[in-house]
This record gives structure tokens, sequence and C-alpha cells, in this order.
């Protein structure tokens, strides 16, 4: 009887240890998938469907009565109605007017415009040049290259008809059309055309956030730290203010949306969608993150350290900034960089400060129109095309990458600068 | 003659460091004059001087550039509506953002009276930057001049300045006081509006919400009403799914990693967890709603049930993922933190690991378990991201976690981000529901620090 409950207990035992690893396991099961699937679908956007039109142009069209090239007219150049005239030249049976719609419908419409930017780019010496240029075909051809558009639907309700599909597959078989290396997502900003969005915006706009944030958080997160460390007298106030960091490290990041919006948007009239704001909003948040950290970095020094050299008559305020400040410093720097992580994954608060705004220009400073990584990641997979979705995720990706890259960093320093006193 | 702002400020700059040297050099000079020795180090003084020169002038400069250019709104506000006593309050502010647009070149207008504004508007501008560079500099260097005049090597600088930087060190604690004060007064007072527009009680226990308030007058159907039940509902519903999926999942995890894990594989899952924390909800919400939320409909369909596309179950069962390394890694601490006398007396009685977890550890564990759970709760009720992208917009009454159902984060976002005015009923409500977001987590977050530090203190 006896060998009987042992052994009903040591099942029991070995049942929790069953629940426990399989509740790990799953854990990890679903990181991976989430991984996984956000992979799968992104790699693709790695690549882009381009195709090759050769093109003659005539510089001197673009120069004005004294010979100095005009921008204006550049502009003013009908560059859609070359693309597509070359384009035609490949499919001479095409020549209805609705035939014609549908056949241009395949390349990409931003194709002038990027033709035009190319030309720009190459500086022509005065004459008439052929080129030849790679444009992208539109985010459907795109797609049904990738393979990502299932033609086993009918016709009707697919964004690309049985014509369409011929003329890219013609193009694919004379080697004129073909996937290359997604140049475009890599340098430029958020478009309505997929084929053209790159995340270079919004990479810049969360580098300037970050840039505010942190120049806002760190100095005034470490003072604070010192101060509540080695200053403040035990009493009522001291108690408020560790009351309020510990509780503000819990309220909900858009709360902290809410204050911005009020504060610095209605009361202080600072403009919308602007990285200084989107900063100072993440630095309040981060600021308790990095308090904590701190102190628990200043407090892991030994007193003796201080005590040595106040006995050795140093002020208070020279034996925390010139004996345990820079001895804490590792500690406050991996503290910082696990609140910038925060920061840079954080969504909810810029969109209550507009940094939701399409913003096609990469910003440039503090206060111009920016959008962030996460945000663009939100705007991507709200739109309908296809094509956003694929390139969501692949900014997914890089986000994740980045922020793992930081945790290791931050991982990694604490190893390396951990001292057992 | 214009003074850009970081011209402003590095002029700032450089004279205090100025002042600086000056000082630094000067005390010695003293010193040797009156055949004295100065009290502290001679950088002490350069420090005193810097410091006077420097932090007043810079918080003079703050006020102005923040300050300035609202003032001059409103002076140009004011001289808008003398012109025309007949317009309204919105029809002037339209006027004022026209003025300012036309200012800064960003449009271009043909009406004589805005081009003429503007003009004032843009002198004016520009002698508010003259005279905020002309303003800062003089101060920095009177109080610089101030601050070396009497500096004498009697007195005790080094003294000075510690107190001078303890008060800033002081000012920066105080900024986490400020900014809950700031939170609740904003929050507060928009939704003071709020309910000044909408009756309070009928926004605690409406049961109906659909904030589409009439954009033309004329239009009958659309009467907003704004009862914050259903949304408060779908919040805990949500919630409740999330908790169902992250409490025995934590738990178990970091009652295994506690007690069980070998070193080494602690060392491998407890950074692996760590990084399911820090994937952005953005990810999250992505995944979310384009690949939980078509499963969970897959699943339903084949066992044929209707499954919303935006079902709350889709939303909560990801969030749940989301926190489970929250509660496995506050649980883990809290499990660790019972001492290793209780594990120890209660092994050499007889008892098998698993009794001692279940007997002894657990109950030992019980108010920093909760607390860690009440955090996690207080986290989900606040999470946006995943229910902003996976759940719905629309208010149902319901607790069927395969319809579709919203939250407050998913109102006030839809509420904010569109292209409302500020003074708007629906944005206003947006703080109402902020407000008791605010006062709902500040409740579950203070109770949960109290408890987790009442066992922190029986045991230490």
């Amino acid at each position: 009887m006896i060998r009987k409950s042992i052994q009903s207990r040591r099942a029991r035992e070995t049942r929790l240890k069953i629940y426990g690893i399989s509740s790990i396991c799953f854990a990890l099961i679903m990181l991976a998938t989430l991984l996984i699937s956000i992979g799968l679908n992104g790699y693709s956007a790695l690549q882009q469907a381009y195709f090759k039109v050769d093109i003659s142009v005539n510089t001197e069209k673009f120069v004005d009565d004294s010979g100095a090239p005009d921008n204006n007219k550049m502009n003013l150049f009908n560059w859609d109605g070359l693309v597509q005239s070359a384009l035609r030249e490949f499919f001479p049976e095409v020549k209805e007017r609705d035939e014609k719609k549908e056949l241009f419908a395949i390349i990409s419409a931003n194709a002038g415009y990027d033709l035009k930017e190319f030309v720009k780019k190459k500086a022509l010496g005065s004459g008439s040049h052929t080129l030849s240029v790679w444009l992208h075909l539109s985010d459907d051809a795109d797609q049904y290259l990738k393979g990502r558009l299932s033609i086993d639907i009918p016709e009707e309700d697919r964004r690309i008809n049985n014509k369409q599909i011929a003329w890219v597959n013609s193009l694919v078989e004379r080697d004129i059309a073909k996937l290359k290396f997604n140049k475009t997502f890599f340098t430029s900003a958020d478009s309505r055309e997929p084929e053209s969005a790159g995340i270079l915006g919004s990479v810049i706009g969360s580098a300037l956030t970050l840039f505010v944030t942190i120049m806002f958080a760190l100095p005034l997160a470490v003072m604070a730290a010192i101060y509540l460390e080695y200053f403040a007298k035990p009493g009522k106030i001291t108690d408020f203010i560790e009351v309020n960091v510990n509780n503000l490290a819990a309220v909900p990041s858009i709360v902290f949306g809410l204050l911005g919006l009020s504060v610095f948007l209605s009361t202080f009239g600072l403009p919308r969608s602007a990285p200084l704001v989107g900063g100072l909003v993440l630095g309040l948040m981060t600021l308790p993150t990095i308090i904590i950290a701190s102190r628990a970095s200043i407090r892991s020094i030994p007193p003796s350290i201080r005590e040595a050299a106040l006995g050795l008559g140093a002020s208070k305020m020279q034996a925390a900034l010139h004996h345990v400040l820079p001895l804490a410093t590792p500690g406050i720097l991996t503290g910082t960089i696990i609140g910038m992580a925060q920061a840079l994954g954080e969504t909810a608060p810029l969109l209550m400060i507009g940094m939701v705004a399409f913003i096609i220009d990469i910003p440039t400073t503090f206060t111009s129109s920016a959008t962030a990584m996460p945000v663009q990641i939100y705007m991507w997979s709200d739109s309908a095309e296809r094509a956003f979705y694929e390139r969501s995720s692949l900014a997914i990706l890089f986000l994740v990458a980045f922020l793992i890259s930081m945790n290791l960093l931050a991982v990694v320093l604490r190893k390396k600068f951990e001292k057992k006193w | 003659m214009t003074l850009p702002l970081s011209f402003v400020f590095f002029v700032l700059l450089g004279l205090s460091v100025y002042f600086y040297y000056h000082a630094k050099s000067g005390i010695v000079r003293k010193a040797a004059l009156f055949s004295d020795r100065t009290k502290a180090l001679p950088s002490h003084y350069g420090q005193q001087s810097f410091l006077w020169a420097f932090i007043p002038s810079l918080l003079i400069l703050l006020v102005l550039t923040i300050g300035g250019p609202n003032y001059i709104d409103q002076i140009f506000y004011n001289k808008i509506q003398e012109l025309n006593p007949t317009f309204n309050e919105s029809f002037v502010s339209l006027i004022l953002a026209k003025v300012i647009n036309v200012s800064n070149g960003k449009i271009s207008t043909g009406e004589e009276n805005i081009i003429m504004l503007a003009k004032d508007y843009k002198i004016a501008f520009e002698q508010l930057h003259f005279y905020r560079g002309l303003v800062v500099i003089l101060c920095a260097a009177l109080l610089g001049m101030i601050i070396s005049y009497r500096q004498k090597p009697g007195s005790n600088a080094r003294e000075q300045v510690e107190k001078f930087i303890v008060n800033i060190f002081f000012a920066s604690a105080v900024i986490a006081i400020f900014t809950t004060v700031a939170i609740i007064l904003s929050l507060f007072f928009e939704a003071l509006r709020f309910f000044n527009l909408y009756n309070f009680f009928d926004f605690i226990f409406g049961l109906h919400w659909a904030p589409n308030v009439a954009i033309r007058t004329d239009q009958v159907a659309a009467e907003g009403s704004f009862g914050m039940i259903p949304v408060l509902l779908g919040t805990l519903l949500i919630s409740f799914i999330a908790m169902c999926v992250a409490i025995p999942i934590g738990l178990l995890s970091a009652i295994y990693l506690a007690e069980f894990a070998t070193p080494k594989i602690r060392d491998f899952v407890k950074p692996t967890l760590e990084i399911l924390a820090g994937i952005p909800t953005v990810v999250y919400g992505y995944f979310a709603a384009l690949t939980a939320a078509p499963f969970f409909r897959e699943i339903g369909f084949s066992l044929g049930l209707d499954v919303s596309s935006e079902s709350a179950i889709a939303a909560g069962a990801v969030m749940g993922i989301m926190i489970i390394p929250f509660i496995s890694s506050l649980s883990d601490d809290v499990i660790r933190a019972v001492p290793q006398s209780l594990r120890d007396g209660s092994m050499g009685l007889g008892a098998t690991k698993a009794e001692t977890i279940y007997i002894v550890i657990l109950p030992a564990a019980i108010p920093g378990l909760v607390g860690a759970v009440l955090l996690a709760v207080s986290r989900a009720i606040g999470e946006t991201m995943i229910v902003v992208m996976a759940a719905g917009l629309s208010a149902n009454l319901t607790v069927n976690p395969l319809e579709s159902v919203t939250t407050v984060t998913v109102q006030i976002v839809s509420l904010l981000t569109g292209d409302t005015e500020f003074d708007d009923i629906k944005t206003l409500s947006a703080f109402g529901l902020g407000l008791a977001l605010f006062f709902f987590t500040l409740l579950l977050n203070i109770f949960a620090l109290s408890i987790s530090r009442r066992l922190a203190e029986r045991y230490d």
C-alpha cells in the first residue's frame, strides 16, 4: 500500500514536470510560429518584378534658352507616354483603347516618374541618348510572378486578368521582365503604389524619434536615480516619487499618447506628426524603466566604495559622481538599451500624436512630418493591396531582428560587466 | 536680423563655457591678490559660474520658445476677431491657420487682407526670435558677470554648486510626479468637457456605444450614443481570454524553470522567453489579424460554427501569448524569492518535490503571484495594437468569444485618428474612455504593487 502511495506521489511529480515542459514548449513553438509565418510572408518582398525598356531621350528638350538644365520642363515632359509607347512596341497587336489601358496596368503607375528621376540622376550631356532602364511592373504583376496571386479563381474576381497574365508571361519569356533585388524597399519612403514603397522614411523617422527620446530620458533618469538613491531624505515626498515611478512604469502606453496629444499638441502647440513630440512622449514613457534600472545598478555598487571616498574627504556629490556613477554606467546602459528597444517597438502613443499620416518625403528635421517603423508596419498591414502585406512582413523582420540584437547587446553587456564584488 | 534657436543655444553654451574658465582663472588671481587660499577647488568656482549663467538662461529660452508662438497666435487671433467681429470662433481659427500657412510659404493666396496679415505675422515671428536671442544672451552675460564679481576666495563654491546640482537632481525626480499629475489633469479636464456635453451616468452605465455624431446638423439618424458598458465588457472579455492562455502556461513555465530546470535549460529558455516579451505589439497584431484570425475562422467553420473574422478569441489568444513571458518572468522571481529553508524543511519531512511546490512554495508565494497576475491583467486591458488590428469596431454587448467585440483602446484609437475637430464630442469621448482606462489600470497596479511589496517584506 505504501509503495502504491509513493507511486502515485511520484506520478504527481512527473505530471507537474510534464505540464511545465509542455507549457514552455508551447511558448517556444508559438514564438517559432510567429517568426516563421512572418518570414514566409515577407521573404518574397526582397525581390521585385522589373521590366526593361530601351528609351531614347533628347536632353535638348529640357534646357532653357540659355542652355542650363530646366527642371520645370523636365517635370512637364510626358514621361508616362514615353514608357507606354516603349511598352507598346513589345505588343504591336494591342490597338484598342480599353486593351491599351489593360496593358498599361501591368506596369507601375509610377514608372514615368521613376524614369524621370533616373534621367535626372544620370545628368546626361546634351544631345540624344538611348537608355536601357529597368522599371517596376505593377504590384499585381509582381504578385503574380511570385505566385502569390492564385489564378484558380474566376477571372472577374482576380486583380489580374488572363490577357494581362499572357502579356507578363511573354515579357518574362523574352527576358524583358524578371524578379530582381528590391532596392526600392530600402531607399524610398512610403508610397500609394506598393512597388514604389520603402522603409527608409520610417527608419529615419524612428531614428530621429529615438534620438529625442534618449536625449530626453537618459539624463533625467540618471539624475533622478542618483537623487533617489543618495540624496533623498526618507519621507513623504520621496515615497510619493517612488510610488509614481513604479506606477508610471505600468501605465498603458496609449495613455502617454493621450498626454502628448493634450499637453504637447493642444497646450504647447508643437507640430503634429513630428519626431520631436514622438520622442518626448516615448521619453516620458521609458523614463520610469530607465530610472528603475539605474537605481538597481547604483544599488549593486557596494557601499564600501562610496564610504571609502567619503572617508578620504570627498563630498557626497563627489562620491556619487566620481566614484559610484562610473561603476554603475554599464548597468545604466543596459537599462537604457532595454528602454530604447521598448520605445522603438511602441506604436500606440505615436498614433495619438498623428505620426500615422501618409508621408512620401523622407523626414529631415525633428519637426518635419514623419512616421516610425512600427507605425509603417501597422499602416501597411491595414492596406488593401496584397503586395503591402509582404512588405509589412519584411519590415517586421527587420524591426524584430534589430530589436533582438539590441536586447542581445544588453545581455552581453550585462554579462561582460557583471562584477561580483 | 534673425537669430535661430540653434544659434542662440550655441552662443549661450559658448558664453557659459567662457564664464567657466573666466571664473576658474579669476579666483586664482583674486586669491593671490588677497594672499589667501580659496575655500574650494578653482574648478568649483568655474562650475558655479557656468551653472549660474547657463541654467536660468536655458529656462528662459525654453519658455520663450514654447510660449512665444502661442502668444503671437493669440494676438493675431484677437486682431482677426477685431477686424471681423461677426465671425465665429472656428472661422477665425481657420483664417489664422491660413495666415500662418501663407507666412510659411506653404500655400499662396490672392486675398489682400490675408497677405497683409501674413506679412505682419512673419515680422512678429522675426521680432520674437530676435528678442528671444537678445534676452537669453544678455541674461547669460549679466548673470555670469554678477557671479564672477561676487565670487570671493572665502566663499565655498563647492557647497553652493552641489546644492544647486542636488536641486536639479530633485527636479528631475519630481518629473515622475509631474507626469502623473499631467496625465490626470489632462484626462480629467478633457473628460469634464465631455461630461458637459454628455451625461456622466449615461456614459458609465449606458448599454449602447455608437459614436457616430451627425456631420451635418440636419442629419436625423446619427445621434451619437456613448454608453461604455459594451466597450468595457469587450475589453474584459478579450483580457479574460488572454488570461486563460497566459496564466496556466506562464505559471507552469515559471514553476518548471524555478524548481525543476537545470541551469543549462534555464540559461536557454529564459532569454528565449525574453525575446517573446521584446517583440513589438504591432507584430503580434499583424500575426493576430493575418494568421490567427483566419485560423480560428477555419477551425470554427470545420466545426460548423460561425466565427467572426474579427473574433474576440483570436485577439485574446494572441494577447495571451504576448503576456506569457510577462507572467512567467515575474512569477519566476517570486517563486525564487521564497526562502530555501522552507523548501529544505518540507523535503526533510519527506515530501516530494511536487508536494513541496503545492503545499509549501505556492502558498508562500501566493501574494506575489496574485500581484504578477494583476499586473498582467492591467497590461492586457491597456494593450492597444493587437486589438486595434485584430478586434472589431462595433460594440456588441456579448460574451461570446466567437463574435466580434471592441475594446476601450480600440475606441480611443479610432476616435482620435480620424479627421475630427479637437472640440468634437467624439474626440472628447476618447478622453472619457482614457480616464476610465487610466483609473482602472491605476487601481490594479497599486493593488498589485502593494501585494508584492508585502511579500517582499515578509521574507526579507
